[in-house]
């Protein structure tokens, strides 16, 4: 914990890096949501997502989920980083992508939008 | 006494990693809540703002080697396709539960959720631990951090216990079986 002193609690003080984190992860688990249902509804995109055969689309739904999650907290962090951001603002989209993510990894609701 | 790889690999899975990492969430809970107490700052020393990084970075650990067995290991076996003309299906559990209409949604609901929504979990402790890393010392101040933090990991929990849940009910219709025997103790 290097930076885990009192001594730099002001410079830490700003919100900027952890609003990034916490909209990265909204990101990342609404991509997860995404890459889940285009699996599901497409076949040609199934097959792209065939990263590692014995897993399956599986494999290629959660790779691009984490790595679409990863980018995002890199530019986020990196726009964002030493500088105070509207928290509240940032935390309403972030829970919203959230629930994107359960929303769209929960079956039924696939079937739905699919028609099916 | 004996143990077939698979269903070590299953109890590593589900028990070693994602069990361990479900218990640990009431300690993260308390601890994020306990940071916003009024004078918390006051209240956790510096070795106790230590142990609570250390859990939620163990808590992280656990959740990813959680998904990744399970995607990379016991997955495989699950959905392993049986060769033509195979009756026997009981090395085949995806097939297996899928051969019989009283079982087959435990499949197309059950595994399709689970093997998804698991996924959530480690994503947002990841992001827990690091705020809780960058801002150990001031988080109490920021309230909205707090709280997001705190938000993120209840939906860690929920997906946790969809994924555990599943899990365990699989496990009873269709068990993953087979591989090489380790013999644990010799009967008498």
């Amino acid at each position: 914990m290097a930076n885990a002193n009192e001594s730099s609690m002001d410079k830490d003080l700003q919100n900027g890096a952890g609003a990034a984190a916490i909209l990265a992860a909204g990101i990342g688990c609404a991509a997860l949501g995404v890459f889940t249902l285009l699996a599901d509804a497409f076949n040609g995109i199934k097959s792209f997502l065939n990263f590692y055969n014995p897993t399956g689309p599986l494999s290629g739904v959660t790779t691009l989920a984490i790595v679409v999650w990863l980018a995002a907290w890199f530019v986020l962090a990196k726009k964002w980083n030493g500088r105070d951001v509207a928290m509240q603002r940032v935390s309403v989209v972030a829970f919203v992508l959230l629930a994107v993510g359960f929303a769209l990894t929960f079956p039924p609701l696939l079937d739905l939008l699919q028609g099916k | 006494m004996e143990i077939s790889m698979r269903d070590l690999w299953t109890v590593f899975h589900g028990m070693g990693f994602g069990a361990l990492f479900m218990l640990a969430f009431t300690g993260a809970i308390v601890g994020l809540v306990r940071m916003g107490a009024p004078g918390s700052s006051a209240i956790l020393n510096r070795k106790d703002r230590m142990i609570l990084w250390f859990y939620l970075a163990g808590m992280v650990v656990l959740a990813w080697a959680t998904v990744f067995s399970g995607a990379y290991i016991v997955y495989p076996w699950y959905r392993a396709v049986p060769p033509a003309g195979t009756i026997d299906l009981a090395d085949y559990p995806r097939y297996l539960l899928l051969s019989s209409k009283t079982t087959k949604e435990w499949h197309a609901f059950g595994m399709e959720w689970k093997e998804h929504v698991a996924w959530i979990a480690p994503i947002a402790m990841t992001m827990v631990a690091y705020v809780y890393w960058k801002y150990c010392w001031c988080l109490a101040k920021h309230g909205d951090l707090r709280k997001a933090a705190l938000i993120f990991t209840l939906a860690a929990f929920v997906a946790t216990g969809v994924a555990g849940a599943f899990g365990a009910f699989l496990n009873k219709y269709a068990p993953i079986r087979g591989g090489e025997t380790i013999q644990l103790t010799k009967g008498e």
